[in-house]
């Protein structure tokens, strides 16, 4: 096996887009926040580069990509990366040196702690959250990374096609979220206070620099420089615009007015949805794929106002939705004249790949709310997962951290 | 005697309302920015389908004490300026005070103003 330059480039810039997108994430949500959260919020995205990075290097990877146990783990023969050198790695980058894939899939098991953090926003403890997102990294994520990516992973077996994380980062983080809403419960004064976004445009920020790293998460997830990464970069782009436009056109009709939220959610229920797809279809179908899944996502970030939960960043509505529908999607439209090393979706008389999309979706799902269940009754009652309520008055940014966002 | 008026009116009047007063010979003011609600009505701001009521609209509230011979010009003075004739306008209130001393000097009364 040879090193091919380009690809290696192409792949070493796609890790420090995807690294960006954290920040970009916790901007996203710092703005949305009030503005006495706004610091406890950004921390609880930021943080994760510190901590999951760490643990990825000791065991996260090891468990996700390492010697397979049982098609459901990796052993850990690759903890502190043994064995992960600088030769490229047959199965994984045969054309890269295997630490830069390492490297690229920890920006991913960074990320996908943090965008849980978005359902309990503005009332988790800080030292709760860093316990909780360790052993969700390790138990939730780094298991079902292994089931979808890792050679002998049983999803990867059963024929399910997860491209860039839908079923890995989405799903995962947007069912955890649901779980994490339902254990940890509303805000305080939510329905009857107001509380709107500090800061919009933060939020539209935090909202281009995410669409900006998808770029490297869905183009770099070819894990090779060429056709593969275009198709997957195009497919992005293009279901972004469409979603973008679909949100604001579903607003604009449902509630009178086109918000700048609403514009920022809809680009990113598109980039959600076509993360699992994007390697696999063409520019048409990634269009449908990011007009529906605008739509959809609308509907459920909609759906808490009924539901009664208080998903206070629509991390549920997004990438719980966002995410079952992208995979689903995958099911309908993937081609192989787009990648042969794909499948034939429905629109292309194959039945057989959705039904394999559906399996994985429902398995991914239970065990995320599963795991994510457990792990938050045992945070709460050891460590305790909520501020005080004195504390939850004050704001995460004094309580937990002893700053302030701003003195002006 | 002298008074001290109280004047809440909206934001994009003041530069206006200020401009005027000193083309009377009002020299000085005091400006708060406040929020407030009378009869006007509020607005609902939508996020994601999370619909809040904003009660509290943005006013500025401007304060000048003036001798009571002067306390008519003062007001038609800031009633041109500030009114619309729309619900909103704002409000006017004039209050007696007991005393001015400037800082400086120590002067009182009339010529502290």
């Amino acid at each position: 096996m040879k090193i091919d330059t380009g690809d290696t480039t192409w792949l070493l810039i796609s890790t420090a887009l995807v690294m960006l997108m954290t920040p970009g994430l916790s901007l996203f949500y710092g703005g949305m926040v009030r503005r006495k959260n706004v610091l406890g919020t950004i921390m609880q995205s930021f943080i994760a580069l510190g901590l999951v990075s760490i643990q990825w290097v000791l065991f996260g990877y090891s468990l996700a990509f390492g010697p397979d146990v049982g098609h459901v783990i990796g052993s850990l023969d690759w903890a502190a990366l043994r064995h992960v050198t600088l030769e490229p790695h047959p199965d994984y980058a045969p054309t890269v040196p295997h630490q830069a894939f390492m490297m690229f899939q920890m920006m991913f098991a960074v990320i996908t702690p943090a965008l849980i953090s978005g359902a309990f926003a503005e009332r988790l403890k800080f030292s709760a959250y860093v316990v909780f997102i360790l052993l969700w990294s390790t138990f939730v994520y780094a298991p079902i990374a292994h089931w979808v990516w890792a050679v002998g992973g049983w999803v990867k077996n059963l024929g399910a096609l997860d491209f860039a994380g839908g079923l890995v980062v989405h799903i995962s983080s947007g069912v955890s979220a649901l779980a994490a809403v339902l254990v940890i419960g509303k805000r305080r004064g939510y329905g009857h206070e107001i509380m709107p976004p500090h800061n919009m445009t933060m939020t539209l920020l935090g909202a281009a620099l995410l669409w900006f790293g998808w770029f490297g998460f869905n183009g770099g997830s070819a894990i090779a420089s060429g056709a593969l990464a275009t198709t997957a970069f195009v497919a992005t782009h293009v279901a972004a615009s469409a979603a973008t436009l679909s949100w604001l056109l579903t607003e604009w009709i449902h509630r009178g007015k086109p918000t700048l939220l609403g514009a920022a959610s809809g680009s990113l229920a598109g980039l959600v949805a076509i993360t699992p797809a994007s390697g696999y279809v063409d520019p048409g179908s990634a269009m449908a794929i990011g007009a529906l899944a605008g739509l959809l996502c609308y509907g459920g970030v909609n759906m808490k106002n009924n539901l009664g939960y208080d998903d206070s960043l629509d991390a549920v509505g997004i990438h719980g939705v966002g995410g079952m529908w992208g995979a689903l999607a995958t099911g309908v439209f993937a081609s192989k004249a787009v990648n042969a090393l794909g499948n034939d979706g429905l629109m292309h008389g194959n039945l057989s790949l959705l039904a394999a999309q559906a399996m994985s979706v429902l398995a991914a799902s239970i065990y995320s709310f599963a795991v994510s269940w457990i792990i938050l009754k045992i945070v709460d009652r050891t460590v305790g997962l909520r501020v005080k309520s004195e504390h939850e008055m004050e704001g995460l940014d004094l309580s937990q951290h002893g700053e302030s966002g701003y003195l002006l | 005697m002298l008074k001290e008026i109280e004047a809440i009116i909206r934001p994009h009047k003041l530069d206006d309302v200020r401009e005027a007063l000193s083309e009377a010979g009002f020299l000085g003011m005091t400006l708060t920015e406040v929020k407030g609600f009378g009869r006007q009505k509020g607005h609902t701001e939508v996020y994601r389908g999370s619909e809040y009521r904003i009660d509290f609209l943005p006013k500025v509230k401007v304060e000048l004490v003036v001798p009571e011979q002067r306390l008519e010009s003062a007001l038609s003075t800031i009633i041109k300026c500030a009114k619309t004739g729309e619900v909103g306008d704002g409000k006017i209130f004039v209050l007696p005070v007991e005393e001015v001393i400037r800082v400086r000097t120590e002067e009182v009364g009339e010529e502290a103003l």
